[in-house]
């Protein structure tokens, strides 16, 4: 073996001349293109420069010959998904809403287009997740007011309930029994014991067995002999566990003696037919479709 | 050391500039076992590099009948019957594993063998060297031609090298884009114009780089840009082979018609300087610059051979037996160097990741189900008092055939599933489809008695069974439930 020969006296690239503390800098040249390389790269900086948006000025910026922008191609990027998109919006529009779920692509696109629209104008009553409030219906379930098939959750989205000026709308009206002295205090309180039974709920068994009279005078002819519900009317189920404003005592009796009448606005005028197709697709996926 | 330095003011051979002007290698003709074994690690590597493309592989009519193929836009990855998805990637992290440890194997045992016989860089440039000693003839026809003033001959000899070279560099990086779509297609939509851009752009990017790293810039790719040579150090040791130039025989040096009793074997005839692809004179010992291609072996074997001396003045060899061989005493057998611990562990860890890799793709499993409990509502109570739980269900099929898969839900007492967009009746069971070597996501609904309700919180299990009977796949999660419902139990 020979010895270094950078440390020879024979050979090797000398020092640059530095030192420092006795440790000496050894001169190992760069090949010269590689100079001419980072020259290149200014020159190509350069050309940038002048071809695109570059340098920040007063007002803005040097916005470069070929006149591209990030904002451009994100505009482009997104006139692109759009054109996209009115393909299968094409279809939805044109295909009767109880066919859709024959076309698992469309009703998947539906779906989709109405998550995002509803996110935007349904959550402020119906929640995030649809799943509603107290006088909010809650869509996830399987108890409808006016009722969930794709052609009826259609209806109540154009029309909504209990709009003025609109004749389509869904309208109904409980009387306030107690307010309106249709029914006396303990009247009521008999019909709430029976409707508490009704429902399979801790309840006065005697007042019950008065208030199933006063049911069948004052409450069947819309909420059913039996307290079935009947959606003509838009009379809710009293039998099941899901209750619009409460199923406790205190509830039922508030709403006997006062009545409700929740509103819906009629979509028909603010929204495209388009958009409210797709609600109505997302609105029945939910899980309470019919 | 500052006495042996050279002192300051001469700064170097180059006139004291931090720069230098590259010095054009010549490199010689020469033939032997070390050549010869080098033209077929080129023949083989390039061959691979050239065919692999256009190999069939028949998986059927749902998936892509190239061999190997590097799918980008559907993200799968095929090598013959392995097919690879995305987050099997560590597949490729351990095949990128083995061959760094690989490297650190052979580098060890045998020194920079990558370097000097298979690195790209090697190959490439040999290829063209080939070319320009057909074109412009051995190294000292080329330094005339260098030397003379430009001809109608010189012209048309340099043209003629570049345009081949240019060729070359063309369809180098015309294979590579073959490994990343239907090979047959793309080579047609090349010639028609019909390719996208990026296949367009990637045979540019890559001719430039054939060309100017093996025409132009050759050895300097690996003395100034390559950082391997710099971490060599690091894997080599007193043991490593490496091409060595005895010199305890060869030196002094001096001509072989001398009649000086005292000189070495070495006759200066500069036949190893000559052949260097990177220029060097292996006779100043082990550098950075050396790739250890062995051709200076040759080139000196051909020398010593004539002269009727001892073969291997050049040779590989260790620091260890080399300094053992000076001092005459006998050398241990070659397979004792070569099977010492650092290697041996080496090769240990090597092999048992490529074991772990192989134990994990032969058991691996074609289907799979993710499951995420929607959390917004976590749970509907129904009319009837069930709750009911919304589930997002990804079934994996990585066969590459439509297949079907039974879900079914274990862990509560009378659970039923059904999928709300096909509006199915609730059942313990459903079957759903799963479309071919991809994924395909359902919302599945989950509805529970309340007697079987325990805690707000019950742990539940998705069962994915292949109607095919090809493979089981589950996924654990959670079913929740009001606590008014829990405490009316």
């Amino acid at each position: 073996m020979s010895v270094d020969p950078k440390h020879s006296e024979a050979g090797g690239p000398g020092t640059t001349g530095h030192e420092w503390d006795g440790i000496q800098e050894l001169n190992n040249p760069l090949p010269r293109w590689w100079l001419w390389i980072f020259y290149a790269t200014i020159a190509f900086a350069l050309v940038w420069v002048v071809l695109y948006p570059a340098i920040p000025v007063p007002g803005g910026y040097t916005r470069g010959t070929l006149g591209y922008s990030t904002r451009g191609q994100g505009e482009q990027a997104l006139a692109d998904l759009q054109a996209d998109r009115n393909v299968a919006l094409k279809g939805i529009d044109t295909i009767p809403l109880n066919e859709l779920k024959d076309h698992p692509q469309l009703m998947q696109a539906a779906i989709e287009g109405g998550r995002s629209a509803f996110k935007v104008y349904c959550i402020q009553c119906h929640g995030t997740g649809a799943a509603g409030a107290k006088g909010y219906p809650n869509l996830n379930d399987d108890d409808w007011l006016w009722g969930g098939s794709m052609e009826e959750i259609h209806a109540t989205i154009v029309n909504g309930a209990r709009q003025p000026d609109n004749d389509n709308t869904h309208v109904s009206a409980m009387p306030a029994f107690g307010r309106d002295g249709i029914l006396t205090k303990g009247q009521i309180g008999d019909v709430v014991e029976h409707v508490l039974a009704l429902s399979g709920q801790p309840h006065n068994a005697a007042m019950a067995v008065r208030g199933k009279d006063v049911f069948a005078a004052q409450c069947a002819s819309c909420h059913g002999p039996n307290g079935e519900g009947m959606r003509e009317f838009g009379a809710p189920n009293l039998k099941d566990g899901i209750w619009l404003y409460g199923g406790d005592r205190a509830t039922i009796t508030a709403t006997v003696t006062n009545s409700r009448a929740g509103v819906m606005p009629a979509w028909k005028e603010k929204l495209p037919e388009s958009t409210i197709r797709q609600l109505t697709a997302y609105v029945h996926s939910l899980g309470g479709g019919e | 050391m500052p006495g042996v330095l050279k002192p300051a003011p001469q700064m170097g051979d180059n006139g004291g500039s931090l720069y230098k002007k590259r010095e054009k290698v010549h490199p010689k003709k020469v033939d032997g076992p070390f050549r010869r074994f080098k033209w077929a690690v080129l023949f083989l590597t390039l061959g691979i590099y050239y065919i692999t493309p256009w190999l069939r592989w028949d998986r059927g009519e749902f998936s892509p009948d190239q061999a190997v193929l590097v799918d980008l836009a559907h993200r799968r990855f095929y090598f013959g019957p392995i097919e690879i998805w995305p987050q099997e990637f560590y597949y490729v992290a351990g095949l990128l594993i083995m061959a760094g440890l690989g490297l650190f194997l052979v580098t060890t045992s045998v020194g920079r063998a990558w370097c000097g016989y298979a690195c790209p860089q090697t190959v490439w440039t040999d290829l063209f060297m080939v070319v320009e000693r057909w074109i412009e003839g051995d190294r000292n026809e080329r330094i005339r031609l260098d030397k003379a003033p430009m001809s109608a001959g010189k012209f048309a000899k340099r043209t003629s090298k570049h345009a081949v070279w240019l060729l070359i560099a063309v369809l180098t990086g015309g294979a590579w884009v073959f490994y990343f779509t239907d090979a047959p297609t793309l080579l047609r939509e090349l010639f028609t114009g019909q390719a996208p851009f990026v296949a367009y752009a990637t045979i540019g990017v890559l001719t430039f780089t054939t060309y100017s790293l093996a025409g132009l810039m050759r050895e300097q790719v690996c003395t100034y840009m390559c950082p391997w040579p710099r971490i060599q150090s690091a894997m080599l040791d007193e043991d490593s082979f490496i091409v060595t130039y005895k010199d305890w025989r060869g030196e002094p040096r001096g001509s072989a018609k001398s009649k000086d009793a005292g000189l070495g074997d070495c006759v200066d005839c500069m036949a190893c300087v000559n052949v260097c692809p990177t220029g060097i004179d292996i006779r100043n010992g082990p550098q950075l610059e050396c790739i250890t291609c062995a051709l200076c072996i040759d080139a000196c074997n051909d020398v010593m051979d004539k002269l009727g001396r001892p073969l291997d003045l050049i040779g590989y060899s260790t620091l260890n037996r080399d300094k053992a061989e000076a001092k005459g005493e006998a050398l241990q057998p070659i397979w004792k160097t070569l099977l010492r611990p650092r290697v041996l562990i080496y090769f240990a860890v090597w092999s048992a990741i490529g074991i772990a890799m192989l134990v994990v793709l032969a058991g691996r499993s074609r289907m799979d189900i993710h499951v995420a409990q929607e959390r917004n509502p976590v749970y509907v109570q129904l009319s009837d008092g069930d709750i009911r739980n919304s589930y997002t269900v990804k079934l994996l099929n990585k066969e590459a055939r439509p297949r079907q898969f039974e879900v079914s839900v274990s862990g509560l007492q009378g659970a039923r599933l059904s999928d709300p967009v096909t509006g199915s009746e609730p059942a313990a069971t459903v079957r759903l489809d799963v479309r071919p070597d991809g994924v395909d996501t359902y919302r599945l609904q989950v509805r529970a008695p309340v007697a079987s309700l325990h805690a707000e919180q019950t742990d539940i299990r998705f069962n994915a069974h292949a109607v095919d009977g090809e493979g089981d796949a589950m996924e654990t999660t959670r079913f929740s439930a009001p606590a008014s419902a829990v405490a009316a139990q």
